[in-house]
């Protein structure tokens, strides 16, 4: 079977759009990333998406994309797994490249989070819980993850401010990404004053909801022209896991179970084994969550993801370089699309086109999409072949 | 310089502002005790405290008061006066116009056009173009504008902390006869819903993050920059600015961001201890600037209104403010009459107790 590939990528900044359309996001997108595969065309398109239906009282993404990016005629659909769905539109494209019966497909993952303001873009957002037992009693993601970190810094004495290296990695990165929401560094101080939003999570622990396309388009090596403009990268494994819904169901809250099977699952079929993963391009839309994803994934023991932050361990020097674009804390929560911003950013590294916030000799990234606290994990682990 | 610009709105004839008046009524709300009825006291506060109005005020009573400490600085007789126009969001009839009750209590009538404007809170700064075109056309010899509003916030809104009670008068007149002679303005208008208040609503509604960047900022950013360009003119060239102030840190940004000092807008930064007094917000500004203007000094204000849209205003101050200013009761001297009400007074004077 040969090598499933990444032909192409593109992305929009991600920001507040207020006057740039849902379709013309991703048509911007779409466009960037046919320009960059040379052309190649496909015949499947996997959209990415959450909140549309809810927020821009518009469902049917595949068809829509298609016929507006001038595709009607090929096959069309939305894959939708909340925060994971950049993750499981890749997969699934992926399964179809390198299932042999499509030869070119491509991803976009979209959302539109300024068509509403206000409280029904947070009941829009608790729909990815559980509707019935959580989002009921009124629980949004945000005040889920305050109550993860809330007994994760009760557990492991994590002092005050412990988290901030999350906040002040992701912001350092995002001041050299040039699409990031946000780009300038900030300092520990700024962290230490910043107004709670749900105790113990303040304003910097929370990634912002805005709006953002990425997309990806992929084929199977043999099908890229000889001259092919950029170094290939490939997909080296792919693996997903869903784990219950509501967190009040899990065995331990304070482990992401799906995290550890589908991360394992992506890096066997890979053939790697952790210390050879270059960089991490992690969840963060909480920075609970990003440390929890560091620890199921095996980067820090139990209970020490936080500190793996704190020391500088994922920074671009670190031991685990994470967020190396500025994560979802300083590119922005563009929602469905994460997913596929990780993969753009995470091929810019392996082309070795990241600028300055380039890994030096990166070969393999770990990248990993995900729904609620871990109620679905993609991972895909991709490399660089020189 | 640029001598003229298609877009730039410049009567015939020079026109200034013959006499100002300003009016906030007495009592204030601090913004912590809003806080403390709806967050326990927790959160950033926007401003200090705002203005209220009494039992008995309203948009009428105020811009009455506004109006006759107009025509003490001006000392005109109120038959020359073939205008009065209101601009309000808070006018008390929908229909029946506040202008004719204030026509009449000054005696501007009968021989005077009168009327309502409504724009959100550049209203008042509409009703000063328009008599910047009744004057300047020759069609009267002297036109009264006014600003004025008793903003209501829903109960709970982040909007509740900043909305105020106040406004300006002022009275056009030609140039010569002018304590600040008004050259030039520039509006600049888009559909840009931001703000609004459907007919029946007791409260109005607002978008929230929408009403930063692509509604005030926007909008004041293009109006001044093109009355500036098309005068030929920069921030270091203007003593004060005054721009239309929701809360504080809106204007202070916008003054960055348009080359203006915190000095320049500091007398006219009127929203910490009164609120923002919407369709009276730039107009009681500029009251509380030329209070204390001097000859020769250049003024620049840029009101917005939601919906959306800015009016800019390019002012010289004239040697004759200097005898007029102590003719009325100073902005300054309202402000600082103050009393101090809880929530539950203020609660009870804006009518948001369920009676039946």
């Amino acid at each position: 079977m040969t090598d499933v590939v990444i032909a192409g990528i593109g992305q929009t900044p991600v920001g507040e759009h207020w006057e740039i359309s849902l379709r013309d996001l991703a048509l911007d997108a779409i466009q960037a990333a046919h320009k960059d595969s040379g052309g190649l065309k496909p015949q499947a398109l996997f959209v990415s998406n959450m909140l549309a239906p809810n927020l821009s009282n518009q469902a049917h993404l595949g068809a829509l994309i298609a016929d507006y990016a001038g595709l009607t005629g090929i096959e069309a659909i939305t894959v939708e797994a909340a925060g994971a769905s950049g993750g499981a539109a890749l997969r699934q494209a992926y399964l179809a490249i390198a299932s042999g019966m499509v030869d070119v497909a491509l991803i976009v993952g979209v959302e539109k989070f300024t068509d509403k303001v206000g409280p029904s873009v947070d009941a829009a957002l608790s729909t990815t819980s559980d509707s019935d037992f959580e989002a009921v009693q009124g629980m949004t993601p945000t005040a889920q993850a305050s109550l993860l970190m809330k007994r994760y810094m009760h557990e492991y004495q994590v002092p005050a401010d412990g988290f901030a290296g999350f906040a002040l990695t992701a912001h350092a990165n995002g001041a050299n990404n040039p699409h990031a929401m946000f780009r300038k560094a900030i300092k520990p101080e700024t962290y230490a004053k910043a107004e709670m939003v749900s105790e113990p999570l303040n304003m910097f622990d929370i990634a912002p909801n805005a709006d953002g396309a990425a997309a990806v388009v992929l084929t199977r090596r043999d099908l890229l022209p000889k001259d092919f403009s950029h170094p290939p990268v490939k997909i080296a494994g792919s693996a997903s896991a869903a784990d219950t819904l509501a967190l009040h169901d899990r065995k331990d809250i304070l482990y992401f179970d799906a995290a550890q099977l589908s991360a394992g699952k992506a890096m066997k079929q890979a053939g790697i084994i952790l210390d050879q993963v270059n960089f991490f391009e992690y969840h963060d839309m909480f920075s609970i969550y990003a440390a929890l994803q560091l620890e199921a994934v095996g980067f820090a023991i139990k209970g020490k993801g936080w500190k793996l932050a704190a020391d500088g361990g994922i920074g671009l020097k670190g031991r685990i370089p994470s967020a190396t674009m500025g994560g979802l804390k300083a590119r922005g929560f563009a929602g469905g699309a994460s997913g596929v911003y990780q993969a753009v950013e995470a091929a810019t590294q392996l082309r070795g086109q990241a600028g300055a916030n380039q890994i030096a000799g990166a070969k393999y990234g770990l990248i990993q999409s995900m729904g609620g606290p871990a109620s679905t994990v993609v991972s895909h682990v991709l490399q660089g072949l020189n | 310089m640029s001598t003229s610009s298609p877009t730039l709105l410049k009567p015939v004839k020079p026109v200034g502002i013959v006499g100002y008046g300003a009016y906030v009524p007495r009592y204030r709300l601090p913004a912590k005790e809003v806080a403390r009825v709806w967050t326990g006291g927790k959160g950033g506060l926007p401003i200090k405290e705002k203005a209220v109005p009494g039992l008995d005020e309203d948009v009428i009573t105020m811009s009455i008061e506004a109006a006759r400490n107009a025509m003490k600085r001006a000392q005109i007789d109120p038959t020359e006066l073939r205008a009065v126009w209101v601009g309000s969001e808070s006018h008390p009839y929908a229909v029946k116009p506040t202008s004719t009750l204030v026509a009449e209590a000054i005696g501007a009538v009968p021989n005077t056009q009168a009327a309502d404007w409504e724009f959100a809170c550049k209203a008042g700064t509409e009703a000063l173009v328009a008599a910047m075109g009744l004057v300047g056309s020759g069609m009267g010899h002297y036109a009264m504008a006014i600003g004025m509003d008793t903003a209501q916030g829903k109960p709970g809104d982040a909007l509740e902390y900043t909305a105020g009670a106040g406004g300006g008068a002022y009275i056009v007149g030609p140039a010569d006869e002018s304590l600040a002679i008004i050259n030039a303005s520039y509006s600049y208008v888009t559909d840009t819903p931001d703000f609004w208040r459907r007919e029946y609503q007791k409260y109005p509604e607002h978008g929230m993050r929408f009403t930063g960047e692509p509604a005030y900022f926007k909008h004041i950013t293009e109006a001044a920059t093109h009355l500036m360009e098309a005068s030929g003119t920069t921030a270091k060239d203007y003593k004060w600015a005054i721009f239309h102030q929701p809360n504080t840190k809106f204007p202070q940004r916008v003054a960055g961001q348009l080359g203006f000092s915190a000095e320049q807008i500091a007398p006219g930064l009127l929203v910490h201890t009164i609120g923002n007094t919407y369709a009276g917000a730039a107009m009681i500004g500029l009251t509380a600037t030329l209070d204390i203007a001097q000859p020769g000094d250049r003024i620049l204000v840029v009101s917005f209104g939601s919906g959306a849209g800015s009016d800019a205003f390019d002012i010289t101050v004239t040697d004759k403010v200097t005898a007029r200013v102590g003719l009325a009761t100073k902005t300054q001297e309202y402000i600082a009459r103050r009393t101090e009400i809880d929530y539950a007074t203020y609660v009870r004077y804006r009518g948001k107790l369920a009676m039946k």
